[in-house]
This record gives C-alpha cells, sequence and structure tokens, in this order.
C-alpha cells in the first residue's frame, strides 16, 4: 500500500515516479487550435516534492489533467509519453486508469467544496473512498478516523459524522487530503490547494503536506502560482510560462540561480521579495501570446528584455548545472 | 493635512438568524457583529491599509463606509459631512465623492454593458447627461492605458487585468477624492499586479487621491500603503505606520500574519505561527480578548478583560494586554 | 470562479457581436430551429396577410355549395354552409395569432413586473407575492375558464383573460428565480456602489440577464395559449361563431367526420402545425441559451 522503494535522492530522471517527457496537448476549439502544452518534460522523483509553478495560461492544470487522464473531449494528445511507476499510463485503458486513480495517484483541488458531497456525511465519503479494501465497515471507520485525526481534525471520533458545510474551509481541506491519502498513494497531485484558505490556514496546509510527505513516503506534484509556498514546501520546481516548461531545477536552483529570463523575471514581480518598501514595483511589460497563433521563436521572446538574435529560433533546453535546465539560449555559451 | 474620512465607534451589525426562527430557537442575539467598535482617520492623499483573513469584517467596513450597508451605530464623516438618511437619494452626493472597486475584476461589471457603457453610467445616474460620452469614455480608457477599441467589448472578453483597469476608470470617472478598492489585486498574475498598482499609484499622485486598500496580501499592502490597520473579528488590533508594524508588529495575532507569510526563499523556511484552532463563530465571541483562544501568549486576564486601544512606541495603536516588545 | 482569469481571453477576444445577434444565428443553423422558425414564419405571414391572399369572405355562405371536398376552387373544400375552408383557416389564423400575442404579451408585462418586484423588493413583499402567484397557479386552468365564461360570457376576450391570468405565475417565478440571485453578485453592488437607482439597476442590469428563459419560456406558451383558444372555441366557450377559428372550425367540422373529414382536418393540422413550430424552436432556443454551450 505504501510505496516501499527508498526515498529518492535529487538524480532526478533515472528512479522518477512520474515521468512526462515531450508532451503536446492540443485543444479544438471554435476558434482554432490551442497548442495549450508544447514539448512537456517533467520527472516527480520518488519520495520528493515538486512544484508546476506558473501563471494563468501557462498548461500546468492541462498538464495535471493530462496526468490524470481527465482532461477534455476536445482535447487531443499530440505527442508525448507519461510514464507513472514504469506504465504508460498513455497505453492503459479507462479500467486500469481507473484503478490507479484514488489509489496510486490522488488528487486534492483548490476548492474543498465542490471535491466533497455536501449531502453525505464525512462518515460515508471515508469509507467509501476506502471501497477497494476488503475490510470490514467498523475498521474502515476506524482507519478513517485514524486519518482525519492524522490531519489534525479535532475530536475525530464525533466530528466525522457531520456533514461538509458544518467544517470551515481550513478544516474541510484537510478532510480532503485526509480522503487523499487514505488509500496511501506513491502520488498527491495538488492543484492550488491553498487559494482559497487564509494565510494561517495555509501555512498549516503546507507543514501538514511535508509531514505527510514524509510519513507516507509518498511524492507530491503541487501545483501553484504562490511563489512563496512552492520555495516553502518543495524540493524540486518546473516553471511553465504559455504551454512550455522554461525552467527547471533544484528549489534552491530556481530561486537563488534562476537562468530563463521569464524566472527572473517572475521573481523580480514577487512584492514579497523586494526589500525596499517602493510604489513603483517590477513588472513584466506585453501580454501572454495567444496559443492558437503562436509566433515561431521563443515563446518569451515578445516579453524579453535579453531578445537577441538567436531567439527567432525556439530554444532547447540547455543546461545550466546538473539537473538544472533551461529554455534559453543565453545558456548556448556555457 | 485635513482628515477626509473620519470613522469612530463604527459597529457594523447582519442578522444571522431570521425574527421568527430566533423567537422558537430561543436564540438571544440573532445579529452577527461583522464591524465592531472600529475607529480610525484618514488624511487626503493618504493610503490605508485594511488588513485581515476571512470573517475579519473588513469587506464590510469597506461596504459601510460607502454606505452599501447601514451602520448599526458609529458615525462616518466624509469631507466634514455625514448622510442625513441612509436613502439612496441621501447618499449620492456621497457616492459622488467615493468609489469603490470590488474583488473579481470581471464579475463586478455588468455583463450586458459594453465597457464604454460601463464608464459613461457614473455620468448618466448622476444625471450629468450634458457631457460628450464618447469623449468621457475616450478619455478614462486612456487614463488607465487601454485603447479606445476597448469601449466596444463586453466583459467576458476582457483578461484580469484588463477589466481591473476598467474597474479603476470607472471609479475614477467622477472624479472621487476617495477610492475604496476592495482585493485591488486578486485574480491578477504577479507579473501584472505592479501594472494595476502602480497605475493606482500615478493616479494617486496626479490627483491628490486617497485610498482606502482591503486586502488579506500582507507583501503587496507593505509596499502600497503609508497606515496599515489590522482587522480580527471586526475589530482593529493594530494600527500604525506600515513601516513599523512590519518592522516591529505589537499584536501577536499581526506576528502571527507576518510569520504566516511565505518568503520566495527555500532558505527562509520558517514553521507556522503558533496559532491553536480556528477562528471563533462571530455568533460565540471569545470573552475578554477575543483573540486569547488562539493565542500562544494568552495568560488568565486575556480570558476575563477585554483590551483597550493604547499607544505604544513607536506609535501603534494596539489592543493587547501583552503586546509584544 | 477560478482564481486566475483567463489571461487567454484577449486572444480569443475581438468581435463583441451581442448576444442575441449570435443566438439567433445559431437558431437557424440547427435542423429542427430552423424548421421550428418556418412553421412560424408561416403562420404568422399568412395570419397578418389574410385579408389579402384569402381566396373567399371567411362568412360567405353558399349552402348550394357545401360540403364539397378540396378542389381547386376551393383548396380545403367548403364546410357545411358552403363557407370555404381555407379561408376560414387563414382568419382563424388570425385569432390565434391575435390571442396569442396579446396573451403572452400581457402575461410577459405582467410577470416581469411582479417578478422584479418579488425578487428585489423586501422579504415580506416576495412573500406575499409568492403566496398570490401559488395560489393562482393551483387552480387548474379550464376549471377557471368555465367559471370566468359562466360569470362573464363567451367571446374572444374572456379567453385572453383567463389565459393571461393564468400565465402570468410562471413568468413571474422565473424572473423572481434570476432577480434573486442576481441580487447579490458583484456587479449590482458595484451599480449600488455608484449610486445607481432601483429602476435603472431592475431595468438595465437585470432584466437584460433574465431574457433568455423568458423568451424560451414564451416560446413554449404560445402554442399552449393556441390550443387552449382552440379547445375553448371547440367547447362553443371561446370565439363566438360566425367568426372562423381553429377551434370552431374543428367543431363545425366534427358532426360531418363520417364523410367529409377534411374538415376537421382543417381545423386541426394548422394548430398541430404551429405548435409543432413554436416548440421546436422553443427548445433550440433553450438549448442555444443553455450557458454551458456559451463558454468563450
Amino acid at each position: 500500500m505504501y510505496s516501499t522503494r527508498g526515498c529518492g535522492g535529487t538524480e532526478a530522471a533515472l528512479d522518477a515516479l512520474l515521468e512526462v517527457r515531450g508532451l503536446s496537448v492540443d485543444f479544438h476549439t471554435p476558434r482554432g487550435r490551442v497548442h495549450a502544452l508544447r514539448n512537456v518534460d517533467l520527472s516527480v522523483p520518488r519520495g520528493e516534492i515538486v512544484g508546476l509553478v506558473g501563471e494563468s495560461g501557462c498548461g500546468k492544470t492541462t498538464l495535471i489533467s493530462a496526468v490524470m487522464q481527465l482532461l477534455a473531449d476536445n482535447a487531443e494528445i499530440r505527442a508525448g509519453e507519461i510514464t507513472f511507476d514504469g506504465r504508460d499510463l498513455l497505453q492503459l485503458g479507462e479500467g486500469e486508469l481507473r484503478s490507479l486513480r484514488g489509489d496510486r495517484i490522488a488528487m486534492v483541488f483548490q476548492d474543498p467544496m465542490s471535491a466533497l458531497n455536501p449531502v453525505l456525511p464525512i462518515a460515508t465519503q471515508a469509507i467509501d473512498i476506502q471501497y477497494r479494501e476488503r475490510l470490514g465497515k467498523a475498521e474502515k471507520r476506524r482507519r478513517a478516523i485514524d486519518m482525519l485525526r492524522r490531519v489534525g481534525i479535532p475530536d475525530p471520533e464525533r466530528r466525522i459524522d457531520r456533514y461538509p458545510h458544518e467544517f470551515s474551509g481550513g478544516m474541510r481541506q484537510r478532510i480532503c487530503i485526509a480522503l487523499a491519502l487514505s488509500a496511501g498513494p506513491d502520488l498527491l497531485i495538488a492543484d492550488e490547494p491553498t487559494t482559497a484558505l487564509d494565510v494561517t490556514l495555509e501555512a498549516q496546509i503546507i507543514a501538514l503536506l511535508r509531514a505527510l510527505k514524509d510519513e507516507m513516503r509518498g511524492s507530491i506534484l503541487f501545483v501553484s502560482h504562490h511563489l512563496g509556498l512552492v520555495a516553502e514546501l518543495c524540493d524540486r520546481v518546473s516553471v511553465m510560462y504559455a504551454g512550455e516548461v522554461v525552467e527547471s531545477g533544484t528549489v534552491r536552483d530556481i530561486f537563488h540561480r534562476p537562468q530563463h529570463p521569464y524566472t527572473q523575471a517572475l521573481l523580480l514581480c514577487d512584492p514579497a521579495r523586494i526589500e525596499e518598501a517602493t510604489r513603483e514595483l517590477p513588472t513584466i511589460e506585453g501580454e501572454v501570446p495567444s496559443l492558437i497563433d503562436l509566433a515561431r521563436g521563443c515563446v518569451f521572446r515578445p516579453r524579453c528584455s535579453k531578445a537577441f538574435a538567436r531567439c527567432t529560433v525556439s530554444p532547447p533546453l540547455y543546461q545550466a548545472a546538473p539537473g538544472h535546465v533551461a529554455r534559453c539560449h543565453l545558456l548556448s555559451h556555457g | 493635512m485635513a482628515e477626509l474620512l473620519e470613522v469612530e465607534d463604527l459597529v457594523v451589525r447582519y442578522r444571522a438568524v431570521g425574527a421568527i426562527s430566533a423567537l422558537l430557537a430561543r436564540v438571544r442575539d440573532p445579529f452577527v457583529d461583522a464591524v465592531l467598535d472600529v475607529s480610525f482617520n484618514l488624511a487626503a492623499g493618504e493610503t490605508l491599509g485594511i488588513v485581515g483573513e476571512s470573517g475579519s469584517g473588513k469587506s464590510s467596513l469597506g461596504r459601510a463606509i460607502i454606505g452599501l450597508v447601514p451602520a448599526a451605530s458609529g458615525s462616518i464623516t466624509f469631507d466634514g459631512a455625514s448622510p442625513s438618511a441612509r436613502s439612496d437619494a441621501a447618499l449620492r452626493p456621497w457616492r459622488r465623492q467615493m468609489a469603490m472597486m470590488f474583488q473579481d475584476p470581471v464579475a463586478s461589471l455588468s455583463p450586458r454593458l459594453t465597457v464604454k457603457s460601463l464608464l459613461t453610467e457614473p455620468f448618466r445616474i448622476h444625471g450629468l447627461r450634458d457631457r460628450d460620452q464618447g469623449a468621457e469614455a475616450r478619455r478614462l480608457l486612456q487614463m488607465v492605458g487601454l485603447d479606445a477599441g476597448f469601449g466596444s467589448r463586453y466583459p467576458h472578453q476582457l483578461s484580469g487585468g484588463q477589466a481591473r483597469r476598467v474597474g479603476v476608470a470607472r471609479a475614477l470617472a467622477l472624479a472621487p477624492k476617495l477610492i475604496i478598492a476592495d482585493e485591488p489585486t486578486a485574480g491578477l498574475d504577479v507579473s501584472v499586479q505592479g501594472e494595476i498598482l502602480n497605475l493606482m499609484n500615478r493616479l494617486q499622485r496626479e490627483r491628490g487621491l486617497t485610498y482606502l486598500v482591503i486586502t488579506h496580501n500582507l507583501p503587496v499592502v507593505r509596499h502600497i500603503s503609508d497606515r496599515l490597520a489590522i482587522m480580527y473579528m471586526g475589530r482593529f488590533v493594530e494600527q500604525g505606520a506600515t513601516r513599523t508594524i512590519f518592522a516591529a508588529p505589537a499584536h501577536p495575532y499581526t506576528e502571527a500574519l507576518l510569520t504566516a507569510t511565505p518568503v520566495p526563499d527555500p532558505d527562509q523556511r520558517r514553521p507556522p505561527p503558533d496559532l491553536r484552532g480556528e477562528v471563533p463563530s462571530l455568533l460565540n465571541r471569545p470573552s475578554g480578548c477575543e483573540f486569547h483562544t488562539r493565542c500562544p501568549y494568552a495568560q488568565e486576564r486575556c480570558r476575563l478583560e477585554r483590551p483597550q486601544p493604547q499607544l505604544r512606541p513607536p506609535g501603534q495603536t494596539v489592543r493587547c494586554h501583552f503586546p509584544l516588545a | 470562479m477560478s482564481a486566475q482569469t483567463s489571461e487567454l481571453a484577449p486572444a480569443l477576444a475581438g468581435e463583441p457581436r451581442t448576444a442575441l445577434a449570435d443566438a439567433l444565428r445559431r437558431v437557424v443553423r440547427d435542423p429542427l430551429g430552423a424548421l421550428g422558425s418556418a412553421l412560424v414564419l408561416v403562420f404568422v405571414l399568412s395570419a397578418v396577410l389574410a385579408p389579402w391572399i384569402a381566396p373567399y369572405e371567411p362568412n360567405a355562405i353558399d349552402v348550394p355549395g357545401r360540403l364539397q371536398g378540396p378542389s381547386l376552387a376551393h383548396w380545403l373544400g367548403t364546410d357545411n354552409l358552403g363557407r370555404d375552408v381555407f379561408s376560414r383557416v387563414l382568419f382563424g389564423g388570425r385569432i390565434a395569432l391575435t390571442v396569442a400575442l396579446t396573451a403572452v404579451g400581457l402575461s410577459l408585462a405582467a410577470g416581469i413586473l411582479l417578478g422584479l418586484i418579488a425578487g428585489y423588493g423586501p422579504r415580506w413583499l416576495d412573500n406575499l407575492l409568492l403566496l398570490l402567484l401559488d395560489s393562482v397557479r393551483a387552480f387548474p386552468v379550464v376549471m377557471f375558464a368555465l367559471a370566468v365564461i359562466t360569470v362573464v360570457g363567451p367571446s374572444l376576450q374572456t379567453v385572453i383573460l383567463v389565459v393571461v391570468v393564468t400565465s402570468i405565475p410562471a413568468y413571474a417565478r422565473i424572473v423572481r428565480t434570476q432577480t434573486l440571485s442576481l441580487r447579490h453578485t458583484e456587479f449590482i453592488l458595484a451599480e449600488r456602489a455608484l449610486g445607481a437607482g432601483v429602476p435603472r439597476i431592475l431595468l438595465v442590469h437585470i432584466l437584460p440577464n433574465v431574457i433568455g428563459p423568458l423568451l424560451i419560456l414564451a416560446s413554449m406558451e404560445i402554442p399552449v395559449v393556441i390550443t387552449i383558444e382552440a379547445g375553448l372555441s371547440f367547447l362553443g366557450l371561446g370565439v363566438r361563431p360566425p367568426t372562423p377559428s381553429w377551434g370552431n372550425i374543428l367543431s363545425d367540422g366534427y358532426a360531418f367526420i363520417r364523410n367529409t373529414p377534411w374538415l376537421v382536418i382543417a381545423g386541426g393540422i394548422p394548430v398541430v402545425l404551429t405548435t409543432l413550430g413554436f416548440t421546436f424552436l422553443g427548445e433550440t432556443l433553450r438549448d442555444v441559451f443553455d450557458p454551458r454551450l456559451r463558454r468563450d
């Protein structure tokens, strides 16, 4: 049930739990083909927390939908492979995927209220979700109470019979985490799990995720637009922009030695990073490009202050250091 | 400098339980105090940040000032005057001098009106029909850096940043003195947040605007406000100059907020603040200092006696029996 | 609502078409919608142009020529008094159209007014209006019609009155529900903060957002109204003879159904086709206005 392999080190690719390679996804819309993901690589090693950072429209939600194989009907996976624990998810049938989801890969969403069934008590939902286990109802209930206690719900024996609306937002998100982890998945995908929560609760949930990951020896793919949270929680980070992964490395690589101009600009813009209080905040000029008519060359070029002649050609991923790559021609000399 | 806005002992209440249900369930007090005993002044040209988490009452405070919700007691004096009554007619001149920017940039724009219509509506509402509406719309769009073509778009065709700019333009249509901005950076990517904030800053300098910014985003408010007020369960627990509060918070809740805000630096990781439990329900206010149920420094006195605001060096007003040194 | 509004919106924007033009285009493109629109158009045009395109006077009696079958001279034959059935059908359509438009128009107006007041006004007023509307709705239409007709006497006006009163609750409810849900939205709050008065909020900001469901209901109600009128006229309780109505064409022909069935067919088919037309149109409108299908 729990992953019995040892905690992965920082040498990424070899023993990765989740490996996405060269993934390209298009959406068919009345206005044309939206190239939502282009040649995306992502690696989640065992026992690590990987952050997926990007602003709106960068494709992070599309990416995790692809991993969960829950893309919309008008999506087309044009290329690439998604390997989970050695198995190619794109080759699996719906039945096999369903047995993976919830059991080996679980997900926590942004809005806990829409993830929980409002007309069923928590106990029913927590017991239902253990449907794969061949245990009696009493035993399942006991495990559910135990899980609730683990995530910090006070007085779980009594409160487990309550309904979702009787809990506060922070508690509901904890419950969702408990439900997601109840089958002991190897991979937990958390999509902006704290966006709807206050900052004091946010900090607690982040600490909880880290503690649980260590305890259950699983991995977490943490999707967020909040740089502070990513720095607080993650071991490795991938930065996305307009459908591409533009930089990837350890958390220190990204935050201390960012190589891609977008990453650098993003860090500069974060008000929490700016030491001196100022009224003139930095921004990134321009707008995210249309994903339907993509210009040739580097996708960030129109907004990049360091663009030069070579940038009219789409850059590959260059290596800045072992395990640290960036999609920028500025690295081509090194 | 004259005080533009003076708020004294403001109380805003909502009915939580219907009158008949209250009678049947024998609920003593069917009202919830969203804002309680709030007093502050705002000088012309200043920016005051109101900081709090959800349920703190900060949005209710903003709405009470602009007259969207009635004040149960206390006074709001704007530019030396108080509205004579709470009717729409009495509040109209009030609303010409004040404008509000709402949290969701797209949802706060009426979906069936074009941007041009939305921008010129303030003139129509206040009976200023002699203005050239087309010219005004263009002027307002230009002021916020949008080109004239945006006038024919509908709200759902705008990005978050563009909708936010339209909100700013709309707020400025009648040249108000005070703008209440409810979460001005909500829904905006970090890379475009600065555009809106810089725009608001420039307009403030050019037109001598006064801002009341309501937010839970501490890193942003640190940059854009002169003074801050921290709210908890409807009360101001700390008030003072932004710089001072960030450098040396006096109230344990302020300290918790600052500790909980993550820094984008993996070498500055911190454990979450040592807060116990959750925010109590507004229907069941704790005794004494309402923060005592969660405060890591709480003592017996905190449970028994409600602290009154006191002035502490280096210059904050704080509601705490044992303010942090 | 996601925390981050899509930055793709500017890429997808560019053509500020009105929702209405868009909707109409989509209706015509759908096969059922096209068929429905065509039928409705035929109905409306034939009714409006009846005085000019009817070959005979609808009430012109010609007893020797009675009960003739369809022929070149009389496209739908003649009835028991020798009157040209085709002309009667056309003029019957005028009655149907008049009743439909008047009834639906009046119900809409009253329903919108009551719905807006109930949805936006104080709670006690809402409760009062709901009580009133629900009481009316609980009454079976036909019983109510019979009761009124017994008191006032049968006539076209009576039919319209009955139909209007019994239709109002449906419209009022829709408007009320929409108004209630829109009342607390952020854009309404923003309008109030600007100082907009109640009439402006109701007419400029709330009403346009209610039109969709109302249009659908109205188009679904029209065939019901037409059928009620035909039914009442068939029973002799509606339009008084000799004025032609599809209903009394049917009842006149009923006695002769054995030998001259075309009278009943001529009276029945227009009702069927018109009802189908409006129903197809209404269903297509409903699909078109489905918010889920309107995502940009």
